[in-house]
């Protein structure tokens, strides 16, 4: 805060957000100088909760610092180990079991939708509904029910491992799966009619924010946050990994540029995210969960390099082997990282109550920023 | 485009560059004085277009520390991979801030957790560590927190 | 019957038979603010259980429903937390003023108790400019949200009370016009009147479409007027963390939080005598059997009902709008609704010299 002071003229006033504050759902700490309402400028600090993972990974074997990396970006634990087991996978060259990888994509659009609902219900809560925050929750629950079953865990989910899924699915999963898909296409609508369609809600987010293509693809934004204005960079569709090559979905592209824009791309990608379940959930191919491989890890010398699209954009895993059982070097790219690194740009120059509206399209959640 | 056609047009622009086999993506390695004016090439070259730098990071091997710069076009689709080897001593390098927007502030990241120093970065200071944080950088292999440190 | 205005009367016989009338109309002074202050702590009890039994009910949940029956003394459990949590005054804060606000807060609140009629001759003080003293009284209240937030030396306060006096002072001008609309029609600004001028029918029926416009208009200013969602910028919470009582904790805060629900309890009391008739009840035209049957319900009941069905939709507002931004909301005010509730008071007068309402 004190090099922000020092950069501040007369008439301008320095606020802390955070690290507690109701809208930076964390411990995000910007220091934005205002002058009046308006923001001149933001400035965010980090480190509240960096807990190293990628130092701790160092000293992890190959099977266990995949654990660790569910508590990066929590609300997509099942892809963040879906990266690293796939990482660890093209290090070893294992190949992965048809039925494995069905259940992965499945729970990783299970979390994915989870992930877009929490993300909406606090969104809104952001803006001053709260109401819909327990709409969310309502169908989120369901898929958590689905996790726990399955997984043994709500929300830091531990189930990918290299060479496929941790324990074959639950007996109820199918059954459930398609009540969840039912309760949702018997829902949705009410997340149009609650707040797509609200004139307020409308009026806060079209135009405020403004996220040309250019500056996405510059300042290394992903996922939604790039979709929304136009630029294709779904993972899952320009680099497939798994089954998605053969899967029927479309990549949701929005030329608006704006936090309306960011936030039609994230309903409709639940839509398709519902629709690669549906094609999925009754074509679960009998065989192994899990390929065979040896009790003890070693990746070969070398680096590898693994992308996978979470609900907030490209999560990379770079892992840098000197041949033995843990990793040299572990690096993650997190696509809260660079997502925040746009806030600065877009918030220049609008409202106090518009930042709150960017903070929740950008959709930062902040462990995955600090890692 | 394939590594292939890559690797001359790369060669091409800097006759210097080493190229690396075995990785997934061609990967180039450069001198740290060679850097910035290849990464302006490549970003502004219309064959190549390498305008999305999608990870940035740094590995400690050492007796040296070397700068991983992951690079693709949106556009052709196709991948890269800059190395820079650095001396660990004094590790001086050239911002790609100007290029790349978001290597600001993945630069603040490597500059605080390895101290490699970037040159003429626009705001070149901590940004995770506790202000005022004095001591080796964390994420180099030789530190040791004595207080808090757990081993496995 | 038994009904408001009789208890009223015996007590007054009764005390002015016992004691010499001085003596007794300063018993009626004490009691008069001792059934106030009565009023004030029930009525925030119940509108706090109210509310949360509302929000619970748009959202899908069950609400507060341990302490007592259903969970009906929620709110009294809670009043007891706050009456005996520690009363922080922060060190930088402008004691005397940081002291002084949620008072001020609260006297504004019951003051303008005093003119409105809660049954059928049951009013305080039936002054004959009731309607412009309640306007005007109200207007206080900006000055005890601006002294919390001047005074607590936090950011986010004052820029809670810069917002909030910008919004308060502006919305004023609405809620004062569309009151207007309906005085132009009864020609008076005494509480009584206006109600008895209601007799063969609501304002909101007779004065035709102007009064509807007038209505609404009235719901949205003095949603405005109180801060409430979805214009409660002076305390939004995912923006300013709690505006201008930030720095308040337990009584103080409580006396804030207090003084809006009553004020929120207020301006619907107002709406309700302007527009829904008060205490009288509905009646329809010729319906001599109907309006008869009508008759019977006590006014108290009448008013209160009224009453809270607008506090319903205040709260039905609260619970499923987001919260505007600052310009959005005094472009609200300027743009649309100054000017349509200028033009419709001019109609309202056209309307009233014609002669053309019911």
């Amino acid at each position: 805060m004190v090099e922000e002071l020092g950069k501040t003229t007369e008439g301008d006033l320095v606020i802390n957000v955070g690290p507690q504050h109701p809208a930076t759902h964390g411990v995000l700490h910007l220091v934005i100088t205002l002058n009046g309402e308006t923001i001149k400028n933001v400035e965010p600090h980090l480190g509240y909760i960096h807990r190293s993972i990628e130092k701790m990974s160092e000293s992890l074997t190959y099977r266990q610092f995949i654990y660790v990396t569910s508590r990066m970006d929590y609300l997509s634990a099942h892809i963040n180990n879906h990266a690293c087991a796939l990482c660890v996978e093209k290090g070893l060259q294992v190949e992965v079991p048809e039925r494995a990888q069905v259940i992965r994509v499945i729970m990783d659009e299970l979390t994915r939708i989870a992930s877009h609902e929490l993300w909406w219900g606090a969104m809104a809560m952001d803006l001053g509904a709260l109401t819909p925050f327990f709409y969310a929750f309502r169908e989120r629950e369901t898929i958590n029910e689905i996790m726990e079953e399955t997984c043994g865990a709500r929300l830091t989910m531990n189930y990918m491992v290299p060479g496929g899924v941790l324990q074959d699915l639950h007996p109820d999963f199918q059954r459930k799966v398609k009540e969840f898909i039912q309760l949702y296409k018997r829902k949705i609508h009410e997340y149009d009619e609650l707040v797509t369609g609200n004139i307020i809600f409308q009026n806060r987010m079209k135009g405020v924010g403004y996220l040309s293509p250019e500056d996405a693809i510059s300042y290394g934004c992903s996922g939604p946050v790039t979709r929304g204005s136009g630029v294709s960079s779904d993972i899952r569709k320009r680099y497939p990994y798994e089954i998605y090559d053969k899967l029927e979905f479309d990549e949701i592209l929005e030329t608006g540029c704006d936090s309306f824009a960011r936030y039609l791309v994230r309903i409709r990608e639940m839509e398709q995210s519902v629709r690669i379940i549906e094609q999925l959930i009754d074509n679960i191919p009998e065989g192994d969960f899990q390929a065979k491989t040896k009790a003890v890890l070693k990746l070969p010398k070398g680096e590898f390099y693994q992308r996978v699209e979470t609900a907030r954009g490209e999560l990379g895993v770079y892992i840098v082997s000197e041949g033995g059982t843990t990793p040299y070097r572990i690096k993650y790219r997190s696509p809260g990282f660079s997502n925040l690194s746009v806030l600065n740009k877009i918030a220049t120059g609008s409202k106090l109550g518009d930042l709150v509206a960017m903070m929740g399209t950008l959709d930062l959640v902040i462990p995955d920023i600090d890692r | 485009m394939q590594n292939e056609e890559l690797k001359t047009i790369i060669a091409e622009l800097l006759p210097a560059a080493a190229f690396e086999e075995g990785g997934e993506w061609l990967t180039v390695q450069v001198e740290a004085a060679d850097l910035l004016a290849l990464a302006g090439k490549l970003s502004n070259n219309p064959e190549l277009n390498f305008n999305y730098l999608f990870c940035l990071t740094c590995v400690d091997w050492k007796t040296h520390l070397t700068m991983v710069y992951h690079l693709r076009s949106t556009q052709y689709n196709h991948h890269l991979v800059l190395k820079v080897k650095l001396n660990r001593d004094q590790p001086d390098v050239e911002t790609l801030s100007a290029i790349w927007r978001t290597a600001e502030f993945h630069e603040r990241e490597v500059y605080e957790m390895f101290g490699v120093n970037f040159l003429n970065h626009p705001d070149l200071r901590l940004l995770i560590l506790p202000d005022g944080w004095e001591g080796k950088n964390p994420l180099r292999k030789d530190f040791e927190d004595p207080i808090n440190m757990i081993k496995l | 019957m038994w009904s408001l205005s009789q208890i009223a009367g015996s007590i007054h016989e009764w005390l002015s038979t016992t004691f010499n009338p001085t003596i007794a109309l300063v018993l009626e002074m004490v009691i008069a603010g001792v059934a106030i202050i009565g009023l004030f702590a029930v009525l925030g009890l119940v509108l706090v259980i109210m509310e949360r039994k509302v929000a619970a009910w748009i959202q899908i949940r069950l609400g507060p429903n341990r302490v007592g029956p259903k969970g009906l003394l929620q709110s009294a459990a809670d009043t007891v937390k706050l009456l005996v949590k520690e009363g922080m005054t922060p060190d930088g804060a402008d004691k005397f003023l940081f002291n002084l606000a949620p008072f001020i807060a609260m006297i504004v609140a019951m003051l303008l108790m005093a003119p409105i009629a809660f049954a059928k001759d049951f009013q305080l003080w039936d002054l004959n400019i009731g309607i412009l003293y309640v306007s005007s009284v109200s207007s206080i209240m900006v000055i005890s949200i601006l002294m919390a937030g001047w005074s607590s030396n936090n950011k986010y306060s004052l820029m809670g009370a810069m917002r909030s006096g910008a919004q308060i002072v502006s919305y004023e001008l609405s809620a004062g016009l569309a009151i207007l609309t309906i005085v132009v029609l009864t020609g008076s600004l005494q509480v009584s009147e206006i109600v008895q001028s209601q007799a063969n029918g609501w304002w909101l029926f007779k004065g035709h479409i102007p009064a509807i416009i007038a209505f609404v208009i009235f719901m949205i200013a003095v949603t405005a007027e109180t801060n409430r969602a979805p214009f409660d910028l002076a305390e939004a919470e995912s923006e300013l963390t709690a505006g201008f009582h930030t720095e308040y904790s337990g009584m103080k805060f409580a006396l804030f939080f207090l003084s809006e629900y009553v004020n929120v309890f207020i301006v619907c009391a107002i709406g309700a005598t302007l527009f829904l008739g008060g205490w009288m009840p509905f009646h329809i035209g010729n319906w001599d059997a109907f309006n008869h049957v009508m008759d019977y319900i006590p006014s108290s009941v009448w008013f209160f009902g009224k009453t809270f069905f607008l506090i319903f939709l205040i709260m039905w507002f609260r619970w499923t709008f987001p919260r505007l931004r600052i310009d959005q909301l005094l472009n609200l005010e300027w743009k649309y609704l100054l000017p349509i509730s200028m033009v419709n008071l001019l109609l309202m007068t056209a309307l009233a010299i014609l002669g053309w309402h019911f």
